[in-house]
C-alpha cells in the first residue's frame, strides 16, 4: 500500500475530498517520472541513526548484563528473564561492562547530536507537517493497522506518511528524547537530581531506559517488516531520495 | 491548522539517467556504510589506554571535563530516614582485602606535602565529629541500595589535621594495606560534605568484608571509589593510579 503513497504532485492534498474514488491516472509518457520524496538531510539522519542506535543498544546490553535484574513475573511464576544465558553467549555479552560503558558514553553524543539535528531540520524545513500526527491521524492509524492486518479492505489516503507512520515516527522521536533524559538521570543522578526525581528515582529511570530500548527493538522489527512488505521502490527512495512512477502507472491509493 | 498543500518536486528522466542516478546513490551508500564499519572496527581495535580503546578513553576524559565542570560539591546527595536503610548490606568486591587486617597495628597514614606522614589510630579518628549518612549506594554494575554509614567527613578531617595545602591539590589517592586496591578521587568530590572516612555500618563497627577498620564512603561516586580498609592517603595534582580505571573503566565514575 505504501508503494505508491505519493499522490500525483499536481494535485494538492486539500482537493482530495472532491476526487472521485481513489484512482488517479497519470498522463502516459515514455520516460519514467521520479518524485523527490526524502530530502538528503533526512536520509543522512536516518542512515546515521541506524548504526548509532545499534551501537547504543549493543553497548547498553553489555552494561545491562552486569545487573540483569528485569523479568516478567506473574505472582510467583517467572515468564521471561531479560535475558537467557544462551542469548548472552550467542552475542558474546558477558564480562564486558567497562567496554560497554566506554562505547555507550561515546555514542550518546552522536545519538544526541544526530537526533537534535534531525528534529531541528524537520522543524525548520517544514517536513514536520508531513510527519507529526494531525487531528485525523490517531483515528486513521487504527484503520491503517486494520488494513495492514488484512482486516479492512481500504486504507485512508495520505501524502508522504500514512497516519500510522505519522504516529510511529513521531513516537520514536519522543522515545529518543526519553532515552536521553532517563539516560542522563542514570548517568549523573546527583548533578541532575531533579531529572532523576521526575523519572521516579534512579532505579525507575534505569527500568524506563530499558523499556524504551525494548521499544526500539519492537519498532525496528515492525519497520523492517513494513519496508519489506512495501517493496523495493519505497526502500530505494530512502537511499536515492526519489520514488519512481513508471509510465502509464496508476497511482493506487487503495 | 492550515491545510497541507505540500507537493513533491518531480522530474522526468530517461531510463539511462535513472539507472545512473540509482547506481550512484547506492554506490555512495555502500561506500559510506563500509567506511562506517571501518571506523567502528578501527576504534574497537585501537591500542588500549588503561584497558579502554584510546579514542574511547579520550571521550571518557572529555566527558569528565564536561561533567566535572557542571558538578557542584555544594549539591547534596539525597538522604533517607534510618528506617529506609537495608539491614543486610550487599557485599561486592574484595580486591585489596585478601590479606586480612592486623587490627592492633593498623594505622591510617596520611602523606603530607612537606614530606611528613601523619600516623593515626582508629581512636584518633573517632574523636572527630561523627556524621551519619543514609543514602542510595550505587554500584557501577547497575544496582543500588539504601544503606547507613557513619564516620568523620573527610573535609572535617583535613581541616582538623591542617591539610590546607593538600586540599588545594587536584586529587586524593587512597590505598589498602597490601596496596592491591587503590583509587584516585578529584578534590571537589573528596571534600563534598557527605564524603566520610567511615568506621560504622548500621550503627556497628564495619564488618571485615566492608573494610574494617576504616573505609571511604563517597556518595557522589560509584561504589568502586568507596575504597575498603584505607591504609594510606596521599595528595597529587596528577591522577593517582586507580584500580578499575586501569581495567577499562571511567576514571571519574561520579554522579
Amino acid at each position: 500500500m505504501m508503494l505508491n503513497c505519493l499522490r500525483h504532485p499536481s494535485i494538492p492534498l486539500n482537493s482530495t475530498q472532491s476526487l472521485p474514488a481513489t484512482r488517479i491516472i497519470l498522463k502516459p509518457t515514455v520516460m519514467p517520472t521520479v518524485v523527490k520524496k526524502h530530502p538528503l538531510a533526512i536520509r543522512w539522519f536516518h542512515w546515521l541513526n541506524f548504526p548509532i542506535l545499534a551501537c547504543m543498544i549493543w553497548s547498553g546490553l553489555l552494561i545491562y548484563w552486569a545487573n540483569d535484574e528485569y523479568k516478567i513475573k506473574l505472582g510467583q511464576k517467572e515468564f521471561f528473564h531479560f535475558f537467557p544465558d544462551g542469548f548472552y553467549k550467542t552475542l558474546n555479552v558477558p564480562f564486558r561492562l567497562a567496554e560497554g560503558m566506554s562505547w555507550h558514553f561515546t555514542f550518546m553524543w552522536l545519538f544526541f547530536i544526530n537526533g537534535l539535528l534531525y528534529v531541528l531540520f524537520t522543524l525548520f524545513s517544514g517536513q514536520w507537517r508531513l510527519l507529526v500526527p494531525n487531528k485525523k491521524s490517531f483515528k486513521e492509524s487504527w484503520l491503517v493497522v486494520l488494513h495492514d492486518l488484512h482486516i479492512r479492505r481500504t486504507a485512508p489516503e495520505f501524502l508522504k506518511y500514512n497516519a500510522a507512520q505519522r504516529v510511529a515516527y513521531t513516537l520514536v522521536v519522543l522515545m529518543g528524547i526519553g532515552s536521553l533524559l532517563t539516560g542522563l538521570a542514570i548517568y549523573k543522578p546527583v548533578t541532575f537530581s531533579a531529572l532523576a526525581w521526575l523519572c521516579g528515582g534512579y532505579e525507575a529511570a534505569r527500568l524506563e531506559h530499558f523499556i524504551l530500548t525494548l521499544g526500539y527493538v519492537l519498532f525496528f522489527l515492525i519497520h523492517i517488516a513494513q519496508v519489506i512488505k512495501t517493496g523495493w521502490n519505497n526502500f530505494q527512495a530512502m537511499v536515492t531520495g526519489f520514488e519512481i512512477i513508471k509510465p502509464n502507472q496508476t497511482v493506487n491509493n487503495e | 491548522m492550515n491545510k497541507v498543500t505540500h507537493t513533491f518536486p518531480q522530474e522526468q528522466l530517461s531510463k539511462k539517467q535513472l539507472r545512473k542516478k540509482t547506481l550512484l546513490s547506492f554506490l555512495i551508500f555502500v561506500v559510506l556504510g563500509a567506511a562506517a564499519w571501518f571506523l567502528f572496527s578501527s576504534v574497537k581495535n585501537a591500542p588500549k589506554d588503561d584497558g579502554a580503546s584510546k579514542p574511547l578513553r579520550s571521550v571518557l576524559s572529555a566527558n569528565e571535563s564536561i561533567f566535572s565542570s557542571v558538578f557542584s560539591s555544594k549539591k547534596l546527595v539525597k538522604e533517607y530516614p534510618l528506617s529506609a536503610a537495608a539491614k543486610t548490606v550487599r557485599v561486592n568486591g574484595s580486591d585489596g582485602l585478601e590479606d586480612g587486617v592486623d587490627t592492633a597495628n593498623w594505622r591510617l597514614h596520611v602523606v603530607k606535602q612537606n614530606g611528613d606522614t601523619l600516623t593515626l589510630t582508629l581512636t584518633d579518628i573517632k574523636k572527630l565529629p561523627k556524621k551519619d549518612i543514609v543514602f542510595d549506594f550505587k554500584c557501577i554494575e547497575g544496582w543500588s541500595q539504601v544503606t547507613h554509614w557513619a564516620g568523620v567527613p573527610l573535609k572535617t578531617f583535613m581541616q582538623t589535621y591542617g591539610l590546607t595545602e593538600e586540599s588545594k591539590m587536584n586529587y586524593v589517592g587512597l590505598q589498602t594495606p597490601n596496596k592491591k586496591y587503590y583509587v584516585g578521587i578529584d578534590m571537589p568530590s573528596a571534600v563534598q560534605e557527605q564524603t566520610i572516612l567511615c568506621y560504622e555500618m548500621n550503627g556497628a563497627p564495619l564488618p571485615l568484608n566492608q573494610g574494617y577498620p576504616l573505609r571511604l564512603i563517597i556518595p557522589v561516586k560509584y561504589g568502586v571509589k568507596h575504597l575498603k580498609r584505607i591504609s594510606t592517603m596521599y595528595f597529587s595534582n596528577s591522577k593517582p593510579p586507580d584500580f578499575w580505571a586501569e581495567r577499562g573503566y571511567d576514571y571519574y565514575a561520579g554522579h
